[in-house]
């Protein structure tokens, strides 16, 4: 298991990244850039990464944070990586409805359904 | 940060930096609390709350110390009122893109406003867009179709 990041806990399930956000705010410029930082430390990590983001601990986000995700986002699918979120309380995934990012992302329910759904 | 409370309302003025922004969305958030909002108001108003701060000290005061926000807060067991204004060059509300529309989804920024505005029961820009006053009242979870409430 590769040494986790300030503000990640990472761990393995098979060749996916699991990956747990320890704080249950993404809120300041400051806290996304680290862990913009540490994703993409992980993404680079892999020729064709797979990512798991597990939201459970996460409570509140700004727009800021959703920026940041659609860039991973991104280089995950340059890299023809794989990208699923889980794990997304009710009021999480509202704001992801309001932007309509809910279609950006691939968004599953429960961190196992998450898992099964990589390809 | 210099702060007063004068009747319900508090005041603040702050330079424009990240820490101090915090600092006075604690505060505002410690006076939502003590009077009982519910769980989706709260969210709602820390949401918008973090937003306004961030577009008035990033992009309207463009991270300039010398220049302040100025910041009111009313908060009464039926509705919270925030208002917020900053040092800048102000800009045009109706000339923000759309962030949700195809061309712009993938846009890394722009969705401050969006969700400023889906969160708040009122929102009112004034001054070139340099103030912006935000009111979200406590209304029962279901009450309106409002961000946070069913």
């Amino acid at each position: 298991m590769a040494e986790s990041p300030a503000r990640l806990n990472v761990t393995s399930h098979k060749d996916i990244a699991v990956v747990e956000f320890t704080e249950n705010k993404i809120l300041d410029e400051m806290s996304v850039s680290e862990i913009e930082r540490a994703l993409t430390t992980l993404l680079e990590a892999k020729e064709r990464p797979k990512i798991l983001l597990d939201f459970a601990n996460v409570d509140h986000l700004t727009s800021a944070a959703l920026g940041m995700l659609i860039n991973i986002n991104n280089r995950i699918k340059q890299q023809n990586g794989q990208l699923r979120l889980a794990n997304i309380r009710p009021q999480i995934m509202e704001v992801f409805m309001i932007t309509k990012l809910n279609r950006l992302f691939r968004i599953l329910g429960t961190r196992a359904e998450a898992l099964g759904n990589f390809e | 940060m210099e702060g007063h409370r004068l009747s319900d309302h508090l005041r603040f003025i702050i330079p424009s930096d990240f820490h101090e922004g915090r600092a006075i969305q604690r505060r505002i958030m410690e006076e939502v609390e003590k009077h009982h909002f519910n769980e989706d108001a709260v969210f709602a108003i820390k949401l918008a709350l973090e937003e306004a701060l961030i577009n008035a000290i990033k992009h309207g005061n463009k991270l300039d110390k010398h220049k302040k926000v100025r910041i009111q807060c009313r908060v009464t067991d039926q509705e919270a009122e925030i208002i917020i204004e900053d040092e800048g060059p102000g800009f045009d509300r109706s000339s923000v893109p759309d962030p949700t529309t195809e061309e712009n989804i993938e846009r890394l920024h722009g969705r401050g406003i969006l969700l400023m505005e889906a969160y708040m029961h009122l929102i009112e820009w004034s001054n070139r867009g340099r103030k912006v006053r935000m009111v979200r009242r406590n209304d029962p979870p279901g009450a309106d179709n409002r961000g946070s409430a069913a």
